[in-house]
């Protein structure tokens, strides 16, 4: 039966993405983990994270989360960053008075702002919290019998603008358009909660687990 | 295309038994909460909230099984409210796999409490109760107060800028239950729902007094609500969640369909 490491750096509560990886794929290995040993030997590399980026980067770096990252992403193993286990993985959020973060992709985080307005000049909240429609820019093993426009789950006040426009597998609209899922070779990340967002959510761990890590 | 409204049936939970009744025509046992939790996930809910009502320690250990239980096999957001006082209880339950805790009396005694949750949780998991009953007379500005003990006792606050001080420590969404409507079925409290969800930036949820699928419609178009939460009109199946989509839906509500 096949392994998978969910990177546990003590923030939020992996319960969920855990059990949500044992319910679409009974007798997967879930670890929930930070020991090396134990990330390294784990057939996938699921990264999640809840919370501020500044405390997030501090414990990713505390306890080694850092290398592990890096080095499962070089194995060429299937690896999924989950909500601020996304943003980890660009270059720089300007949460908390501006954060370094892991530079895997060229990209920054950005705040929604005080006072986002949508199309109609309408005030919107924020956190972005609810259900909000995803758009697939790019055919992907993850997207498999997802529809295009299904809703996901989200939770967020940063949002991620990546750079390479070519990477990005997936936008959202709220207020301002933004990217909400990137590929690039074994790696694949996005801003949603699959683990909350019901079937479309569980369809997508179901994918991760099935996939080999190529595009 | 938007966010979607959201629709979160809530549940009053005793000693790990739903109270208060829910007759799901297809379940057998309507006071498994679990059961009836999975039966919302299926019908299309976006969120379930539970209330602990228990009053004893052994019952709240029941609460942390059924939220375990639940976070095993329904795949949405949950909240749990209800005798949340302190950084230990919501460890516990965001442990268990609740995704957000709601603080009701507790901020009321110690508003330094929302504060502290908020820094060692993050916002995102901490919603504030606010039980609101209007206090003005007719023909003077509105005017509504923060109630407790079930809206017996009157605190004086003053229930718009009590939203504000609860964003401002740091509470990432604000479950507004309009006390004179409650139970009552004449809708939310459309006056004080607009006014707080003007006042803060986080997402407003309107609770009590739901009635029929125009309550719901009102509260997200009138009161500006974020989600609507209701208990009675699902539980007892005079609507079904589909029929509330659909409904909002109609009246040009996005929701999730």
């Amino acid at each position: 039966m096949s392994s998978i490491a969910v990177i546990d750096y003590g923030m939020g509560n992996l319960h969920s993405v855990a059990k949500a990886l044992e319910h679409v794929q009974p007798g997967v290995e879930v670890r929930v983990t930070a020991d090396p040993e134990q990330v390294r030997t784990a057939d996938r590399v699921l990264l999640p994270g809840v919370g501020a980026i500044r405390d997030c980067m501090a414990e990713i770096r505390r306890l080694g989360v850092d290398a592990e990252v890096r080095e499962a992403i070089a194995s060429g193993k299937p690896f999924l960053g989950i909500c601020v286990g996304y943003q980890a993985l660009m270059q720089f959020s300007e949460e908390n008075n501006g954060v370094d973060c892991l530079g895997e992709f060229e990209g920054r985080v950005n705040f929604f702002g005080d006072d986002l307005k949508d199309a109609d000049g309408e005030r919107l909240k924020v956190p972005h919290m609810g259900w909000n429609q995803v758009y697939q820019t790019q055919d992907h093993p993850l997207w498999a019998n997802i529809e295009d426009g299904s809703r996901f789950y989200f939770v967020h006040s940063y949002y991620v603008k990546a750079q390479q426009n070519d990477l990005v597998a997936a936008t959202c609209n709220y207020g301002v358009d933004f990217d909400v899922a990137i590929a690039r070779d074994n790696v694949f990340a996005v801003q949603f909660h699959p683990e909350k967002s019901q079937k479309v959510g569980l369809q997508l761990l179901q994918n991760f687990l099935n996939w080999n890590g190529q595009p | 295309m938007a966010l979607a409204k959201r629709i979160i049936p809530c549940l009053d939970v005793e000693n790990g038994r739903v109270v208060k009744g829910v007759k799901f025509l297809d379940i057998r046992d309507a006071g498994d909460p679990v059961e009836v939790a999975k039966r919302y996930d299926e019908q299309g809910a976006d969120e379930i909230t539970f209330l602990d009502i228990t009053a004893t320690h052994e019952g709240r250990d029941t609460m942390v099984h059924t939220v375990e239980k639940m976070a095993s096999q329904v795949f949405i957001p949950l909240t749990v409210g209800g005798g949340i006082r302190t950084c230990e209880d919501i460890r516990t339950m965001l442990n268990a796999g609740a995704d957000k805790v709601s603080i009701n009396s507790a901020a009321v005694k110690n508003p330094d409490f929302v504060r502290e949750a908020a820094e060692r949780f993050g916002s995102q998991c901490i919603v504030v109760a606010i039980d609101a009953k209007k206090v003005s007379q007719p023909g003077e500005p509105d005017k509504w107060e923060i109630f407790t003990h079930g809206g017996r006792k009157p605190t004086g606050l003053d229930a718009v800028e009590w939203a504000k001080k609860m964003v401002e420590l740091g509470a990432g969404e604000i479950l507004l239950t309009s006390m004179d409507q409650d139970g009552v079925k004449s809708g939310y409290d459309i006056g004080v729902t607009r006014a707080i969800s003007e006042a803060v930036h986080v997402p407003v949820i309107a609770s009590g007094g739901v009635g029929n699928l125009d309550h719901l419609v009102e509260g997200c178009i009138e009161g500006k609500a974020d989600a609507v939460l209701a208990a009675s009109i699902f539980h007892f199946n005079e609507y079904s969640i589909p029929q509330a989509k659909e409904y909002m839906r109609e009246r040009g509500i996005e929701v999730r369909l």
